[in-house]
């Protein structure tokens, strides 16, 4: 994994297609987005949404084959809103976005759970070919988010041994 | 830039109310592997009800979920029972966001879960 660019509203990281690396992804986007004024529980928000993009990358455009590239930009936005803008482009196959619905809730099995964890994070999401080939999932996260948007609670920092149950 | 992520910490007693597996860590598409193997390994000896405690486990992504969703099925075709305990404000929210907090039975704890 390298960091092309960390520039003061930016952070630019070039990953391999090895899932021993979202650990580190975490991390670095959970800083980022701390540093950048977002809330502890806005950064777990934002830190799941990437894991899982990720991870959806890893399982269905490269099938689990570590030695892909994946392009990740998280940069701070003002239009069309003030936020952040998190971009994610892979060098695979383009994914139609009406195959990346995810499954409904209702059908309780393991699996297609990804896209709907991300789209209930994120205020915009959407995919697209990629200039060259590939997707660029395009995910924006608004400072003042959709009211309409159930809130879930999410902390960035875990706690050890919660008895909010 | 190497990132020799660290894998879970995985252990399992026999309690009374049955088997309790205890799962420490961050469960990710590295990771979730880990936790199926072991789970499965408890599972394949047909538990009445199997406890899966995951008070330490401070990170969880869709690839856990549908580990335990996985296992869960698993569990109740032999007619037994999977509960899970002791989760983590963090971990518990992406159960609800995905409506899975309806699906599993979750304990406060251990002694809980022994009654459910």
């Amino acid at each position: 994994m390298s960091a092309l660019s960390q520039r003061k509203n930016l952070l630019e990281l070039d990953l391999p297609s090895d899932p021993r690396f979202l650990c580190k992804v975490r991390r670095t986007v959970c800083d980022w987005s701390l540093q950048h004024r977002w809330t502890a529980q806005q950064a777990a928000k934002i830190t799941l949404a990437v894991d899982e993009a990720i991870t959806n990358i890893i399982r269905h455009v490269y099938k689990c084959d570590l030695n892909n590239r994946i392009l990740l930009t998280v940069r701070e936005v003002e239009e069309p809103s003030p936020g952040v803008e998190i971009r994610l482009r892979d060098f695979g196959q383009f994914c139609d976005p009406e195959q990346i619905q995810g499954r409904a809730l209702e059908d309780v099995r393991p699996g297609g759970l990804g896209v709907h964890i991300i789209r209930a994070m994120m205020d915009f999401v959407e995919y697209a070919p990629a200039p060259g080939g590939g997707t660029l999932l395009v995910m924006r996260k608004f400072r003042a988010s959709k009211a309409a948007k159930p809130e879930v609670a999410i902390d960035a920092e875990p706690r050890k041994r919660s008895a909010n149950q | 830039m190497q990132n020799p992520a660290k894998g879970l910490r995985i252990s399992s007693a026999v309690r009374e109310g049955g088997p309790v597996v205890r799962v420490s860590g961050e469960v990710d598409l590295r990771t979730s592997p880990q936790m199926r193997d072991a789970l499965l390994r408890v599972a394949g000896k047909t538990p009445k009800r199997l406890i899966v405690d995951l008070s330490d486990v401070s990170y969880m992504d869709s690839s856990g979920v549908g580990t335990l969703v996985e296992i869960k099925r698993l569990v109740e075709r032999s007619g037994g029972r999977l509960v899970l305990v002791g989760l983590q404000p963090r971990v518990r929210s992406v159960f609800e966001v995905t409506q899975l907090d309806r699906f599993f039975d979750i304990a406060k704890d251990i002694n809980d879960a022994t009654h459910l």
